[in-house]
């Protein structure tokens, strides 16, 4: 039997204001507990709590860039729920009018898939506080400094059907977001969270499977593996004549495996109500438009201009683009230097392989466009050689250089002299005869042993070009 | 619409709160006259007057993203019936 996975995503991105979305408490990551706390995120009595526009502005702009159309009327709604994580006992939400709905957002999978996912709505609320389980004493502590940092939730349309579909989706999302700066998206510190509702049905089949929503997904990886599990299991389930039951389940992500939390009978019950604290938020056409005429150029749109004025590979312009940090050093780097190809080469290898093997995240590594622009200045004046250019990157990838100075103070210039460097060609063919032999006998392989040997000699300085001129010309007229 | 015992206790229960059986009765009276006067509401004729979500005819009272000082941790823990030096305490709640 060929069973087809049913997806649809819940995606929460913390925006990126300064302060509260109903208070002027920061929302700055971290802080000793309840330090970034006021009596209103802390859900004192008697406290109003005030709208922040910014969070409007944000949530329009997304909304506008995924493609929705927007609500000019919106309203708050309260959802209640008791949990200490939330101290009012409700969360000021939106349901019956979110700001934005019916987007659409085109994704291309790693396998090269091309399809559109729709949006269903996006709507602003506030997240909650942390609990802290404190099981030696069977107490919970609350820390409310997240209380009150405003979120939307992007809710998607059941239009996945599989794993790569959903990471496809969520790094556009996260693309997207990151260049309209309304979220830093770093899943780790959770301000970009995604809930996958999953179901499995018959390939053909009309009806919907019965789903389960997956929580506590903490990163692409851990999604795609929590994906993958999930299918397997309802299909099991299934095959073995069972039913699946409508849950939600928590992923571990040590174990490899999802279990159902335990979900209190009445739990769902929210019984929304309109927020009567805050007035209604009418958005008119100058409002609307000052916004959209706001948005910065979008990856999609930069990846062809890069193509068209730089000439750059449509791979290599889209990886670049695919992350604003990249995109905006790439942009920066070639302003200084002016040398396009040369800088997304750069990127394209030495940046990329460092950024993985240091699982460092773009927007906070130390490299500044200021040393890559130098360092391919430099290899292109020949003052350095690529070799010694890609030490220097090594060091300048990890904390800020004046990457001048150091060719200077650690004496790496390139040694270009030709009479210095046939001292050294002679020396090292009298000192390597057998390499020698080697090469004159039709191994003309041998004569890389020898370049080595005097790169060696030159601690790696020579000028490639001038060592490998002298050396066959030394090795061809003995 | 009627309010029952059961749903005096489900509505506790929603909001955690213990409702003794002698205080049941006048709560669920109480809860009744309320929903009652909705009826009452429910009886006039709102043919084409668009639902209202707000008493006042105001709209877009908004503040500027501007971060001002949060409040002193200790008076904001001062009133909790138990805390610590830096949270509030409540009995263990794992969802």
């Amino acid at each position: 039997m060929a069973w087809e996975t049913v997806m649809g995503l819940e995606v929460h991105v913390e925006l990126a204001t300064k302060s509260k979305i109903f208070c002027s408490c920061t929302t700055e990551f971290g802080g000793e507990p309840n330090t970034h706390c006021c009596p209103v995120c802390t859900g004192m009595p008697g406290t109003l709590p005030v709208a922040n526009r910014q969070v409007v502005n944000y949530a329009m702009k997304a909304g506008i860039a995924l493609n929705c159309e927007i609500t000019r009327y919106n309203k708050f709604d309260r959802k209640n729920y008791f949990y200490p994580d939330l101290p009012k006992a409700y969360q000021i939400s939106q349901l019956y009018l979110p700001i934005c709905r019916n987007g659409r957002v085109p994704i291309e999978t790693e396998t090269g898939v091309k399809k559109e996912i729709r949006i269903h709505e996006i709507h602003m609320e506030e997240d909650a506080g942390k609990l802290i389980h404190d099981d030696f004493n069977d107490v919970t502590k609350c820390d409310y400094n997240r209380c009150g940092v405003p979120l939307i939730e992007i809710v998607s349309e059941p239009d996945f059907r599989s794993a790569e579909e959903v990471i496809a989706y969520l790094t556009k999302l996260k693309s997207t977001l990151e260049y309209l700066g309304v979220s830093d998206c770093k899943m780790q510190e959770g301000s970009m969270r995604a809930d996958v509702n999953l179901s499995v049905r018959q390939v053909g089949a009309e009806e919907f499977g019965t789903r389960t929503e997956m929580k506590n997904l903490n990163s692409f990886k851990a999604i795609a593996k929590a994906i993958n599990y999930e299918t397997k299991r309802q299909i099991d389930v299934l095959e073995r004549g069972g039913r699946v039951i409508q849950e939600t389940r928590r992923w571990d992500d040590n174990k490899d495996k999802s279990y159902a939390m335990r979900s209190k009978e009445n739990a769902q019950d929210y019984r929304y109500f309109p927020e009567p604290d805050i007035p209604p938020i009418e958005i008119d056409d100058q409002w609307y438009s000052d916004i959209k005429n706001s948005l910065p150029e979008l990856a999609d749109a930069k990846k062809i201009r890069y193509m068209e004025q730089y000439n750059l590979p449509e791979y290599d312009a889209d990886m670049i683009t695919s992350q604003k940090a990249l995109a905006d050093f790439f942009e920066a780097t070639t302003d200084i230097c002016n040398n396009p190809k040369e800088v997304s080469n750069w990127i394209m290898g030495e940046l990329m392989r460092k950024l993985s093997d240091e699982a460092v995240e773009a927007k906070d590594m130390k490299l500044t466009p200021a040393s890559l622009a130098k360092l391919i200045e430099l290899v292109e004046k020949k003052t350095i050689n690529r070799n010694k250019a890609k030490e220097i990157f090594g060091v300048a990838f990890k904390e800020e250089l004046d990457v001048e100075k150091y060719v200077k103070d650690n004496n790496l210039e390139q040694v270009s002299d030709e009479g210095m460097v046939l001292d050294i060609v002679k020396k090292v063919i009298a000192s390597n005869q057998k390499a020698v032999d080697d090469y004159n006998s039709g191994n003309k392989k041998a004569i890389g042993f020898l370049m080595g040997q005097c790169m060696k000699e030159l601690k790696g300085k020579g000028d490639p070009g001038v060592v490998n001129k002298l050396l066959s010309s030394e090795l061809n007229n003995q | 619409m009627e309010i029952t015992r059961d749903m005096v206790e489900y509505v506790a229960e929603l909001s955690r709160l213990k409702i003794s059986e002698a205080e049941e009765e006048s709560v669920r009276r109480g809860l009744g006259e309320i929903i009652g006067y909705m009826d009452i509401l429910n009886n006039i004729d709102t043919e084409g007057v668009e639902a209202m979500s707000h008493a006042f005819a105001v709209k877009n009272v908004l503040r500027d993203d501007v971060v001002k000082q949060s409040a002193d941790r200790s008076e904001l823990l001062a009133n909790a019936p138990v805390s610590d030096d830096e949270a509030f305490i409540v009995p263990k709640t794992v969802e």
